[in-house]
This record gives C-alpha cells, sequence and structure tokens, in this order.
C-alpha cells in the first residue's frame, strides 16, 4: 500500500464515517501489531451480522489480527456465513462464487506479481469448511500442485451453515445434520494430511481456543507462501446455531472435543519452510 | 505484453487500419496472431477441442516472450474463475474455450459482467451432446445471451482476428467495461486456412490501465479500502435489494454504451448487402458466408435480395435491424444450431414478425450448403403467394 493512500482529501474529514476516520488514525496498516494488541487499535472486522458465539467469527477476528502485512493483503473468500462478514472487512477483499476462491486466487496471485514484481502481496484465501472441502476442493488441491504461493484458510464449522446445517465432509461420522437424517456415514475429511500430501509447505490445525497458536500458525503460513509455496492452515471454529449449543459455550467445547481426543492441534512443516522459518524467527 | 521488438510500436490505428501483410493461415493461428498483438499480461489454458490448436499457439506465445504469464488449469470453470481473478488483480487476460467447456464455466460468466472485468474470451463454437457432437454449431450463443457479456460473432479467420483486437479495445473503455466474448463456428473457421491481412508483428495494443476502470482494483493501492460496508446482496430489505439491482442495471447501461465504441471499431454492429430488397439473409457466423453465395444464386435468378450480417450479438442491433428490414416481405434466417437462437432474437427486434423464417438450422456436423438457404427462401414465398391466394 502506498503510504498515505488511506488519507482522507482535505476538508473531508467531517463528512467520512467515524469508523473509516478511526481506520486512518488508529488502524493496523503498516504497524507489527499482533493479537496481543487487541483492544488498542481499530481493527479490520467491525460490526460483522454473524450470530452471538459464533466460532467462524472468532476464528476470522483472530486470523485478520495476526495478518503479517494486512496494508499488502488481498484476500479471497467464497460464498457461506464468513461472506456475510467480510463485506464488513477493511482489506480488499473478493468474494467470487461458492468453492472457486482458490483459482480466483491463483489469478490473482499471479497478476499482482507481474504488476508489482518488487513488493510482496500476500492473497490469503479465507473459506467454510463446505466450500473448501467439497464444493472446491478439486481447485484447492489443484492451486496446491501447483505450488500457488497462496496460503488456504478453511473456517471449519462441520457444516454448511449458511444455508441451514446440512452435512458437509468435515462433518464428524455420525453426526446427524440436514441432509443426513440418520447420520452421517463417513470419516471427517482429513485435509490437513492431503494437504501435506499435495505439497503445501506449512500445514496447520488450531482453534480460536488457543488465540496464540491461532495467530503462529496464520503468521507463518502466510510468510512460508510469501517465500516458498502454497500453506494451510485449518480453523475448528464450531457453530452455535447449527449445533443447537449454547453461544456461551463456543470455547468450551472446543476444549472438551480437544480432551476428549475429537479435534487436535496439527503442524506439518517442510525441510525448507522449516528452515526459513527458523531463519527469520530466531532474527526477532 | 508486447515483446522487446514491438516496444516502439503501439498505436491502435496502425492495428486497425495501417498498412497490412497477406498470411494464409488458419482461424487458430489467427487467434494467435491477434493474442501476439494484444499486449496480454495473462493466459489461462484448458484444452477441449476444436479451442486446443489455438491455446497451443498462445503457450508458444508465452515461450517466446508475447505473453507474461500461462498455464494449463484444471478445468473451465477454473479457467474462467483464474481470470477472473487476475484481471481483478489488475492483469490483461485471454482465455478461449469450446462448447461443453462453456458449459462447465456457465456460472462464471455473469460474475465477470457484474464484477465489470474486462476480460476477453474466445469461443471457438461446437456441438455439447445429446447425442455427442464435436462438430461446428453455435448453440452455446444461445445459452449466453443474458450472461452480461458482449458478444461478437466471426464470420471467417479475418474477422476472428480483428475482433479479438477490437474485443480488447471496446471491453477496455472505462464507460463500458465489460467482457467480450469472441465467437467463431468451430471447425469451419478455427481449421479452415484462407488468406487474411495482418498488420506488423511489430504493433501491439498499449498496456492496460487498471488505473481508468470504473471500479477499484483488488492490490490494496486503491482506495477505498473497504470495498462494500454491507453487502450488496443477502439481507432482505429494501435498501440492499434495490442498491443490488441498481447496480445490474449499470452493468445493462455499461452494454448499451458499448453500441457507440463498436461503431467506432468496428464501422457498425451489423453490414447491409443491397439495402432496398425485399428479400433478405440475415445471419451471423459462417451462416453469413453461406448465405453470400445463397444470395449470389439468387440474384442470379432474378431474386430482389439482399444479405444482413450481424456481428454484434449483445448488444444486439434491434433498432438497425428494424429499419434495414422496414420494407423487406420476407427475412429467412438460417443458423447453425437447433434452437435458433437468431431467429428469435430477429423475431422480437421487429414488427409484423411473421417475415421472418427461422431456417434452415444445420447441426450436428452438417453443412449448410447454399441451395437449402435458397430453397427455405423459395418455399416461403411459395407459401406466401398461396396464402395470398386464398
Ligand atoms: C453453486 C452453489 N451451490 C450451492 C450454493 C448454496 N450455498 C451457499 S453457502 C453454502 C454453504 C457454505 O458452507 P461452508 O462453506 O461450510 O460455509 P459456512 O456457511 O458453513 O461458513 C451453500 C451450500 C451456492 N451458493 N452456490
Ligand atoms: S450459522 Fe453458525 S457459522 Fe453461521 S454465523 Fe451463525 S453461528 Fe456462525
Ligand atoms: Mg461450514
Amino acid at each position: 500500500m502506498k503510504t498515505g493512500m488511506l488519507k482522507i482529501s482535505p476538508g473531508f474529514e467531517e463528512i467520512m464515517p467515524p469508523e473509516y476516520r478511526e481506520l486512518v488514525d488508529n488502524g493496523p496498516y503498516g504497524k507489527d501489531y499482533g493479537i496481543g494488541d487487541l483492544g488498542s487499535y481499530k481493527e479490520l472486522l467491525e460490526e460483522h451480522p454473524l450470530c452471538a458465539g459464533c466460532g467462524l467469527a472468532l476464528s476470522l477476528r483472530l486470523t485478520l489480527a495476526s495478518l503479517p502485512m494486512p496494508e499488502d493483503t488481498v484476500i479471497v473468500g467464497s460464498t457461506g456465513c464468513s461472506a456475510l462478514a467480510f463485506p464488513q472487512v477493511a482489506l480488499h477483499n473478493i468474494h467470487s462464487l461458492f468453492g472457486n476462491q482458490n483459482a480466483v486466487a491463483s489469478g490473482l496471485k499471479r497478476a499482482l506479481k507481474l504488476r508489482f514484481p518488487e513488493k510482496e502481496k500476500d492473497v490469503v484465501v479465507i473459506a467454510g469448511d463446505g466450500a473448501t472441502a467439497d464444493i472446491g476442493l478439486d481447485m484447492v488441491m489443484q492451486s496446491w500442485l501447483r505450488r500457488e504461493k497462496i496460503t488456504t484458510i478453511m473456517l471449519d464449522n462441520e457444516a454448511y451453515a449458511n444455508t441451514g446445517g446440512q452435512e458437509s465432509g468435515m462433518s464428524m461420522q455420525g453426526a446427524v445434520l440436514n441432509m443426513a437424517p440418520t447420520g452421517k456415514k463417513f470419516p471427517k475429511l482429513s485435509l490437513p494430511e492431503i494437504a501435506h500430501t499435495c505439497g503445501c509447505a506449512y500445514v496447520a490445525a488450531a482453534s480460536p481456543a488457543k488465540p496464540k497458536q491461532l495467530a503462529k500458525v496464520v503468521r507463518r503460513a502466510i510468510l512460508v507462501a510469501r517465500e516458498i509455496g502454497p500453506t494451510y492452515v485449518q480453523l475448528y471454529s464450531p457453530c452455535p446455531t447449527n449445533y443447537k449449543f449454547n453461544p456461551k459455550e463456543t470455547v468450551s467445547l472446543i476444549k472438551q472435543r480437544e480432551k476428549d481426543g475429537l479435534y487436535q492441534s496439527k503442524e506439518y512443516i517442510s525441510q525448507e519452510a522449516q528452515a526459513f522459518l527458523e531463519s527469520i524467527e530466531v532474527k526477532k | 505484453m508486447c515483446s522487446e521488438k514491438q516496444k516502439n510500436r503501439d498505436t491502435v490505428a496502425e492495428l486497425l487500419h495501417g498498412l497490412r501483410n497477406k498470411a494464409f493461415i488458419t482461424g487458430s493461428e489467427a487467434v494467435a496472431e491477434a493474442v501476439k498483438r494484444a499486449n496480454v499480461d495473462m493466459a489461462i489454458a484448458y484444452p477441449i477441442t476444436p479451442q486446443s490448436e489455438s491455446m497451443h499457439l498462445v503457450g508458444e506465445l508465452f515461450a517466446k516472450g508475447y505473453i507474461r504469464d500461462y498455464y494449463r488449469a484444471e478445468n473451465e470453470f477454473a479457467v474462467m474463475a483464474a481470470v477472473h481473478g487476475a484481471a481483478l488483480g489488475g492483469g490483461r487476460v485471454f482465455t478461449a474455450t469450446s462448447g461443453p467447456g462453456t458449459l462447465r464455466a456457465m456460472e462464471m460468466f455473469p460474475v465477470w459482467a457484474g464484477a465489470r472485468q474486462p476480460i476477453v474470451c474466445a469461443f471457438m463454437c461446437r456441438g455439447v451432446s445429446l447425442p455427442p457432437s464435436i462438430q461446428p454449431e453455435n448453440i452455446e450463443m444461445g445459452m449466453l445471451l443474458d450472461t452480461g457479456m458482449l458478444m461478437l460473432h466471426a464470420e471467417n479467420g479475418q474477422d476472428f482476428f480483428d475482433m479479438i483486437l477490437q474485443a480488447y479495445l471496446i471491453a477496455e473503455q472505462p464507460d463500458v467495461h465489460l467482457p467480450v466474448g469472441v465467437f467463431a463456428d468451430g471447425f469451419f473457421v478455427t481449421h479452415t486456412r484462407e488468406e487474411m491481412l495482418l498488420p506488423p508483428e511489430d504493433c501491439c495494443l498499449p498496456p492496460y490501465d487498471p488505473g481508468f476502470a470504473p471500479v477499484p482494483v483488488f492490490d490494496m493501492e486503491t482506495p477505498p479500502m473497504r470495498i462494500t460496508r454491507d453487502p450488496l446482496l443477502n439481507k432482505s430489505n429494501f435498501i440492499s435489494g434495490s442498491a443490488n439491482a441498481s447496480w445490474h442495471q449499470e452493468v445493462l447501461a455499461a452494454a448499451e454504451r458499448a453500441r457507440k465504441h463498436i461503431a467506432h471499431f468496428m464501422g457498425g454492429l451489423l453490414e447491409v448487402e443491397n439495402p432496398g430488397a425485399k428479400i433478405f439473409i440475415a445471419a451471423s457466423g459462417t451462416a453469413v458466408s453461406q448465405s453470400r453465395e445463397a444470395l449470389r444464386m439468387m440474384q442470379a435468378e432474378g431474386m430482389d435480395a439482399g444479405l444482413i450480417k450481424i456481428k454484434s450479438i449483445r448488444p444486439f442491433p434491434a433498432s438497425e435491424l428494424s429499419k434495414a428490414l422496414e420494407a423487406a416481405d420476407l427475412v429467412v434466417v438460417p443458423e447453425f444450431n437447433a434452437g435458433g437462437w437468431l431467429a428469435r432474437e430477429i423475431r422480437a427486434s421487429i414488427d409484423r414478425n411473421h417475415r421472418v423464417i427461422g431456417a434452415p438450422r444445420v447441426f450436428g456436423g452438417m453443412t449448410m450448403p447454399p441451395w437449402l438457404i435458397v430453397e427455405e427462401v423459395k418455399k416461403a414465398l411459395g407459401a406466401g403467394q398461396n396464402r395470398g391466394g386464398c
């Protein structure tokens, strides 16, 4: 982002919406903020319409607060609950169609590389489990196989939430959901392992129950994508509305699942990515 | 990208109206010749007959440095999504497909138009099954009429070459900024060698400047930072409904504004031969060439016949047609598809539309011999006389 691009033209300060003025005065662009700074600056996401206690909203908020370079990050989303939040995100973000996010991101990343050869532009895909593991799985995997330098983040609520709670490939076996009236007949897809096999240089599974861990893996994934190749992050983000639990219990539910051995955080790092991360993390 | 050799020559006038040299090439080669001069940043390909050869040649252009990025994608939907992403990022893009590929990618075309992206895509039209056919047939055009993209229909390789360059010029006008599909009937155009006139190799279009786009580029360099606040879609209330509708109206209005640019760069949306005639054949694509022969046969028999070649299908030259056909008694519309979309369009554009005969319709790999068209004219005239005599 060019410095000063955000600036309000003199005389227009009064008529700009207050939240925009706040972004100009106290936004995260060009600053080295992390999740530890939440509450002290104007966040990229505001007034989103997602449900109370939505795990996905929490993951999205933490993800946006963990971007290493928000001022040069373009997000590609997909149809689903998060698409309702993205118009409230103060970053360039694309909503094209349901499932085509990794194909759009491939073209976008390459075009930005051509236009800004000297500058890093992070392209980050943020989409639901249905978008990533079902309808868009071919394009997700093909972008990994082609070694596109993009980060793919799945907001995994284990269902098609936006259309009313249907079974997805990421739902647990046996879960009774719409379109799975007698329970899901096959296991949850192991996308982190598939990502690893497909050549992702960095793969992680995390959740907003451990915000520091979430922040670390998102940051690592984006930095590795910039330097080495495709990366994948899966964020377990339960949906109180469709799974019908108390919205206050989103985080405790994740912790319980972890205790029961039904959810675990993961990290696969290629040798090249490991060496790269060591070099920058030591430096820091 | 203009190659090193092209660096100093980038004038539109020279490309469109300058001296040209003869070349004896196929339609597929003509596509590559156009792309070579179009200063394209990125092309993405997925093979399908009869498109493949042209995208192989475009790949060779990449290898030679005329295009800055090129790859084989995973399917046509992904191709159309990826060129969309590249266009949103500010690149000039090119791709092409045919029949089933067009249908596979269908969901993307209205997105291109809705996002106001000046993507140029060539369509080498073919059958779409069932029964399976790879033969020339342009039914896919009928399925794309309301996707919001502009649609130009080439009669031959020369048209295909010219229309691809013209497409970029029209698509990128700030008051248009819409995708353009350039259509040719597969095989008849792509696989036929004909003499064409090409501008010198060392001139190319000026680069695309996304700074003139009426919508912001997604590069975090172009204000506003927040592209939308409160979604245009997804909310069931009057404000978002009317915001969505007015955006859509603007897409349609942009297509209307393209008319003057089509007139400027292409000399009009249609061409009329023998304007005062009582009998007309109206056609687009290769059916025009067949109609030219039919016209010659009819004129040799002393019939007062004329020909209308429709070059722009979207926007459609409704008022031009209505005017050109004011005094006509009969309009025969031969088509290379079973649906008859062109006849339908013409019927919807002129008054006394019982004058329109939607025939012959040729498909499944059959040819359209000129006598078939003449026969339809005579049949219609005979039927008219019978009717008149009752
Ligand atoms: C081609 C297509 N098919 C189906 C839909 C309907 N649809 C919209 S959102 C959605 C579910 C999204 O699920 P997921 O990606 O998991 O996101 P979530 O809403 O759970 O966050 C579906 C099925 C669509 N928009 N487009
Ligand atoms: S339906 Fe579920 S995933 Fe969607 S916004 Fe509500 S809580 Fe979040
Ligand atoms: Mg989901």
